[in-house]
């Protein structure tokens, strides 16, 4: 059996984070091929419906990163994208998410070591954590349902 | 129907050499929608963009994806050409292939279906892309310069030169900076004053320049094109318009006690003061922290004998608001402490002193008037010892970079210590000498075969006192291998360079970027230096690194002439990626429930209200309306909103979960 790769996906926002791992290729900081990154505005553009989404499409893994509090280009996106977090936070226990499969985090423009260090630590964790499959579970068991 | 072209990139070898390039722009070909993909060594070169450009027209593209370098390198280029092609430029999208992802891994089968994985993303994504049109917005032909030094001294100058108006903001009582407490300057041994005074006096004259000093920014809003500024001019105690400078306070002030942060605590000064004679206004402030009638309540000596009944107490700080086009930022840096390094003895014996307060004994103008004499007992020394690095290149206790001037300026000052003191010795310890620069190699040649400065190279490991004397042991690393130990009268410690105390807070409240030092980031180290990631904000000066004099006054007139360019046009226009409130058709016009989530969550005061009424002119709905010429784009608003009724162009609901799927599923 081959190892097991996570899906990782990374919405990042486009003026610290982005930048960060912009700043990570140009020092040539090697790091997993397993996360790909979405561009946003901001991280408080981020809805967090998509998060579920992605776990639906079959995500293993997601980093949520921006500025770092106080740094937002916006002035406060990233307050409200850390407020929806901790309410978030709140509920995946009762989706049946375990909260370490989500990455959330602040990276600047300046902190390319620390894109690599998270992108790695975050591959090991769900490395460890194994694939997500209870959404599957549940899909199929709702198909099930529907067709009986 | 989608006719979307993909380009892929080789860039020379940077994306080729771990990416399978062609079968990256195979895969593409294959995807749905997709009716052109190629590859190509240059894509951004003039061909490259022929390329993009007649792969537009001969197959009628709709929609452009280009896998290369990072969008923050090229987007612009990439649009530029679609729309020279007839293509809205908005309808082309960058798949970052060499940043995120050439560069970060490496040659493997994982690396190249990274690759493909991204590139399908953004096709996805730029399926969805709607045709977007820059918005039009003036120009406020006003610039605020932050920071009096000579970088915002030279900034000031060239804006207002131009035509422009230029408002320069100072938090102390004049202008001048850390050039005018040097003594003279390397590479040519000139008068630091005598080159500077003329310029700040220019500042003051000019009938284009609004000067305020002893005022800090305290909040800046709006955009490129269009901030609003707040300034906070602090009370000054005197009335500047009555005030004729003639110092007659200052004389008489009795508190006489204050270390004087111009002479770097060596002199004193007055609780009324002008910090130094040729400061510029030349009109005193009072410092409330020591003036006795504001900390005991009696004294106003002052205001007895002012001819002009000049003196204020009961003057107030004053926000004054602007409107201006652009911002320079040129507020310097600072000099580290060297009280972290209790081995060299700072702040524990008087004789040892830093480099700047070095500059001030060596400065006609000093508390001295030019001698070099020990603060201690003001007796000329006769031996001194100048430690390089100290606090630079050092990641342990100070800071990891090299300060790039303290080279230059120990040179400096052992030379002028030399011609002061003939029969005087002076050593240098260094760890290498950095001497980069025009005439800058031949200047430290000068200070070591005309005025024979002994070089060590080596690290002092302790200063202590004895007999009146600082012994200094160190090591010389270089010929002897061997401990050595200096009887000195003084020791100068070249200390570091490090940003301004005030820097991050400035930082985050104009939303630019900074590094990990608190020095503000340029928006690319080699191609804009002086530019910011926040448009409209330029950097001049050691506030973005450790500089000297040549380079700081490059790069202010570089700031400069990037704030005349933004000038030169009335209307500026700005990228159309803002927040638009849905329209469906009649009776509801909108999805919009008129809750205003969205107008609690934006930063930018951008969302208001619209009326939608009836054929009768009854108002029926309330809903939200985003004003574009104060929306940024951030966004929030979108993930605010409970029916999915505001939506941010470029970046919409739609587009993000289309790249979540594509990224996602691949066969
Ligand atoms: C000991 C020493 C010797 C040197 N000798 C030489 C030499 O011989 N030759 C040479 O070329 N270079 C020399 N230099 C370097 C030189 O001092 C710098 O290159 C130069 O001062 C940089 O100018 P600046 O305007 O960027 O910064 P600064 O001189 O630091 O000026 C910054 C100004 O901004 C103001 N400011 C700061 N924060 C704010 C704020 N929030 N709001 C409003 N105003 C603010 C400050 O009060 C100051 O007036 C020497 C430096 C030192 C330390
Ligand atoms: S959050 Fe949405 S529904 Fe509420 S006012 Fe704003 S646009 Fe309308
Ligand atoms: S995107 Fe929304 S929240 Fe952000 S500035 Fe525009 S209207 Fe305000």
């Amino acid at each position: 059996m081959t190892e097991f790769e996570p899906k990782i996906i990374a919405f990042v926002c486009n003026w610290c984070t982005y930048a960060g791992a912009d700043l990570t290729g140009t020092s040539r900081i090697k790091y997993a091929q397993n996360v790909k990154i979405i561009r946003f505005p901001c991280t408080g553009r981020i809805d967090f419906m998509l998060l579920l989404k992605s776990f639906g499409e079959g995500a293993d893994g997601i980093i949520v990163s921006g500025c770092h509090p106080n740094d937002c280009h916006y002035t406060s996106g990233n307050f409200h994208a850390r407020r929806r977090w901790i309410m978030f936070r709140g509920l995946l226990d009762m989706l049946g998410i375990d909260v370490r499969r989500i990455q959330y985090s602040w990276v600047s423009a300046a902190e390319g070591f620390k894109w690599a260090d998270i992108v790695n630590s975050t591959v090991n964790t769900i490395r460890e954590l194994g694939p997500y499959t209870e959404y599957e579970k549940v899909a199929g068991y709702l198909e099930k349902e529907a067709n009986q | 129907m989608s006719k979307i072209g993909v380009f892929i990139c080789h860039c020379g070898e940077n994306i080729s050499a771990t990416v399978d390039v062609a079968r990256v722009a195979e895969a593409a070909g294959q995807l749905e929608g997709v009716a052109f993909s190629t590859d190509y060594k240059y894509m951004c070169s003039d061909p490259g963009q022929t390329m993009i450009k007649q792969a537009i027209k001969e197959n009628g593209l709709n929609g452009v994806v280009v896998g290369s370098c990072s969008p923050r390198m090229h987007e612009p280029t990439f649009r530029k050409a679609c729309q020279e092609a007839g293509l809205n430029p908005f309808m082309c999208e960058m798949a970052n292939l060499r940043e995120h992802c050439s560069w970060v891994h490496d040659k493997s089968e994982a690396t190249t279906q990274k690759a493909i994985d991204l590139v399908r993303t953004l096709v996805e994504k730029v399926k969805l892309n709607k045709p977007l049109f820059s918005i039009q917005v003036p120009v406020t032909k006003t610039a605020l310069v932050i920071g009096g030094g000579i970088a915002g001294i030279q900034a000031s100058l060239d804006i207002a030169s131009a035509g422009h108006q230029v408002i320069l903001v100072e938090k102390d009582p004049s202008i001048g900076g850390h050039m005018s407490q040097l003594s003279e300057t390397f590479p040519t041994l000139d008068c630091s004053q005598c080159i500077l005074t003329p310029r700040m006096v220019e500042v003051a004259q000019h009938p284009n320049i609004k000067l305020m000093t002893y005022a800090e920014l305290e909040k800046l809003e709006g955009s490129i094109g269009n901030f609003k500024a707040t300034i906070r001019k602090k009370a000054k105690s005197i009335d500047e318009d009555l005030c004729n400078g003639c110092g007659t306070c200052t004389t008489k002030c009795p508190t006489k006690k204050i270390p004087s942060e111009f002479n770097t605590g060596l002199g004193m000064r007055t609780a009324i003061y002008v910090p130094f004679p040729q400061a510029v206004p030349n009109k005193p402030v009072i410092d409330k922290e020591n003036c006795s009638y504001y900390q005991k309540g009696k004294c106003k000596v002052c205001e007895k004998v002012c001819p002009t009944g000049a003196i204020r107490f009961d003057q107030e700080d004053e926000l004054v608001e602007l409107e201006v086009g652009a911002v320079v930022i040129a507020t310097g840096f600072d000099i580290m402490q060297p009280s972290g390094f209790p081995e060299y003895g700072y702040g524990k014996y008087k004789d040892v002193i830093t480099g700047l307060q070095f500059e001030r004994l060596a400065s006609a103008s000093g508390p001295t008037l030019g001698e070099i004499r020990r603060p201690s007992d003001g007796k000329i020394p006769e031996k001194i010892v100048f430690v390089a690095c100290a606090g630079s290149r050092d990641p342990a206790k100070g800071v990891p970079y090299c300060s790039k001037i303290c080279c230059m300026y120990t040179a400096k000052h052992a030379m002028l210590y030399q011609h002061k003191v003939h029969h005087g010795k002076s050593y240098i310890f260094y760890m290498d000498i950095r001497a980069a620069g025009k005439n800058y190699e031949e200047f430290v040649r000068r200070a070591i075969v005309e005025d024979e400065v002994n070089y060590i190279r080596g690290r002092v490991s302790k200063v202590y006192e004895e007999n009146g004397k600082l012994i200094v042991k160190g090591v010389d690393t270089l010929l002897s291998a061997k401990p050595v130990e200096i009887e000195a009268d003084m020791v100068v410690l070249a200390s570091a360079a490090v940003a301004n105390p005030g820097a991050e807070a400035l930082a985050q409240k104009m939303h630019v970027s900074y590094d990990s030092y608190n020095f503000f980031s340029e928006a690319h180290p080699k191609l804009k230096p002086v530019e910011t990631n926040t448009a409209g904000i330029f950097l001049a000066g050691a506030c973005q690194a450790p500089k000297d004099i040549p380079e700081t006054v490059s790069q202010a007139s570089g700031a400069a002439s990037k704030v005349i360019i933004l000038f030169s046009k009335d209307e500026l226009s700005r990228d159309p990626l803002i927040a638009v409130v849905n329209r469906s058709p009649a009776p509801v016009f909108s999805t919009c429930v008129g809750c205003f989530m969205c107008a609690s969550a934006c930063p930018y005061q951008a969302i208001g209200e619209e009326l939608i009424t009836n054929r009768q002119g009854k108002v029926i709905k309330k809903v939200a309306k985003v004003n574009p010429g104060l929306c940024q784009g951030c966004g929030t608003c979108v993930a605010f909103c409970r029916s999915k009724s505001i939506d941010i162009q470029g970046y919409s609901n739609e587009q993000m979960c289309a790249e979540v799927i594509a990224l996602l599923n691949h066969e």
